[in-house]
């Protein structure tokens, strides 16, 4: 998809993959992606803001958990989880899909089988010299098994 | 919840969206120089959603500034990218909704705060420039736009005047106020207002909200923004009990109310409740000469965002039939407000065809007097 440079801790990306748009984002250096499409009404759900998870025991008594971990739908403000895609208000049966993400070093990039939708490294410029190393995001269509 | 609409391929009618002004001073061109000097002075600021109201020129009474979720109530993906307002740019407008959904004609609603005014002179002069504004910035450069008549409603005299100013423009189809003024809407204050939405043959649109210095709820100021966003609906029985009781419906028969961003669930029951009372206490009211119930489904429409979305699909199709307003049921999306409706994704059940045809299109056309687009193109409209 990317290299890890090009989505530091705090960034997110949306990308097109075989006609879906999803959303990829590194939560303090983990990798997580869901569908950009709001089970609700179709809006841009990897476009709203993401929040941390918010719960409370008892009235006035808050806990404030996991930054970075929620998306806010930019559209109704329905909230996922982006590690599982579960909604906070019903997440056993309102969900979004949600996709492994894993950071594959670029020289076994190269040799991996090749995947719909990848680009294999190494990225070359045409007059920079280029040696392979670092990491690389790999995006899978698979389900992540949550 | 959502079902998708996607046998619909029709023409499409939004009767509620919410265009703004892209500055403080964009209505400036369209005042006296007098009044665009004194209103320098007093520092008004123009929306609904300012942030400050302590200002001379735009106090009113207290009512609805509850922090929204979202900066200006509006989708955050709204903002152009160009600057401004959310709906303050025409052009970003409609590629993300006009042409994004292949809207027919939208029926734009500014809340733009002046109608809750105090200073009535400030109001007056400031009405009639959104009005001037509205056609010369929106209804000029679009002709799916139509809109509603921005007036000064607790000057109900002044307020009909301007009726009858801008009324002569058709692309005027509607009148606009809010659901909380400073009285009742059926007291007869408000009269002029009705005779002159009448005398044009202007629908008179009720909008969610308002500033009339009563609470939010008929149990007082709740503490949260979900607790306006839910209960909305009170105020909007308590203005369709007033217009019944008071016989406005009588003095004034060919006056058409929308209920704008009020849902419409609470009709059914509010009409057997009014019905009820009307088999027993009528002879308290006796101009209202038939089952309330008769003249609501008559008299009133209603606008589906934000509509209430029953736990079961099915319970729509009750609903709708407990109603038996289905001709009176007119899609909006609310644009560009956070609780926007996707024109394909809102109603909560799949609907007949002609369920959709009349509540996507016909029922707002008939009553807005739309040609349809194929009238329109054939006429260079």
């Amino acid at each position: 998809m990317c290299a890890t440079s090009e989505l530091p801790p705090g960034a997110r990306r949306i990308v097109e993959v075989d006609g879906r748009s999803i959303g990829v984002f590194n939560v303090a250096g983990d990798y997580l992606a869901i569908r950009n499409r709001c089970p609700h009404q179709g809006g841009p759900l990897c476009e709203g803001v993401q929040v941390g998870e918010l719960t409370s025991d008892l009235p006035g008594d808050y806990e404030y958990s996991r930054p970075g971990e929620m998306i806010r739908c930019p559209w109704h403000g329905w909230e996922f989880d982006l590690r599982t895609g579960a909604s906070w208000f019903d997440p056993a049966r309102r969900r979004v899909r949600s996709y492994k993400v894993e950071v594959v070093p670029g020289g076994e990039l190269e040799a991996s089988p090749p995947r719909p939708g990848l680009q294999p490294g190494p990225y070359t410029a045409e007059t920079v010299p280029v040696t392979v190393e670092g990491a690389y995001v790999v995006l899978e269509l698979a389900p992540s098994g949550n | 919840m959502a079902g998708e609409q996607g046998r619909y391929t029709g023409p499409l009618v939004d009767c509620d969206v919410h265009n703004a002004l892209p500055s403080d001073d964009a209505l400036h061109p369209y005042m006296p120089a007098d009044w665009r000097s004194r209103r320098d002075s007093l520092t008004y600021l123009p929306t609904a959603f300012r942030d400050v109201r302590e200002n001379l020129g735009d106090r009113s009474y207290i009512g609805a500034e509850y922090p929204r979720p979202t900066k200006r109530a509006s989708r955050v993906d709204a903002w152009p990218p160009g600057g401004g307002a959310p709906a303050s740019d025409l052009a970003f407008a409609q590629a993300q909704l006009l042409d994004a959904w292949n809207i027919s004609y939208a029926v734009l609603n500014p809340l733009l705060g002046i109608g809750e005014m105090l200073n009535l002179e400030l109001a007056a002069v400031m009405a009639r420039a959104a009005n001037d504004w509205l056609a010369d910035q929106w209804l000029d450069r679009d002709s799916r736009l139509r809109a509603s008549i921005v007036v000064a409603y607790e000057d109900p005299p002044t307020a009909a005047a301007e009726i009858d100013r801008v009324a002569r423009d058709p692309r005027f189809v509607q009148v606009l106020v809010l659901s909380r003024m400073i009285e009742p809407m059926g007291r007869r204050r408000y009269w002029p207002i009705y005779e002159a939405c009448e005398r044009n043959g202007l629908a008179l649109g009720v909008h969610n909200g308002g500033w009339g210095g009563h609470p939010i709820t008929p149990a007082g100021y709740p503490s949260y923004y979900l607790e306006d966003a839910a209960a909305m609906a009170g105020a909007f029985q308590a203005q369709v009990g007033s217009l019944i009781c008071e016989g406005v419906l009588q003095h004034f028969p060919g006056l058409r109310i929308v209920l704008i961003e009020g849902g419409f669930a609470w009709i059914p029951a509010l009409m057997w409740r009014l019905d009820r009372a009307w088999r027993m206490l009528g002879a308290e009211v006796p101009a209202v000469d038939r089952p309330p119930s008769q003249l609501i489904r008559e008299r009133f429409w209603v606008s589906t965002q934000p509509m209430e979305e029953p736990e079961h699909p099915a319970q729509f199709h009750e609903l709708l039939d407990q109603l038996q307003m289905t001709d009176r049921i007119m899609f909006s999306t609310d644009y560009p407000h956070w609780d926007f409706d996707a024109p394909n994704q809102a109603l909560p059940a799949r609907l007949t065809a002609d369920q959709q045809r009349k509540i996507l299109h016909e029922n707002a056309a008939a009553l807005y007097g739309l040609p349809t687009p194929a009238d329109a193109a054939a006429t260079g409209d």
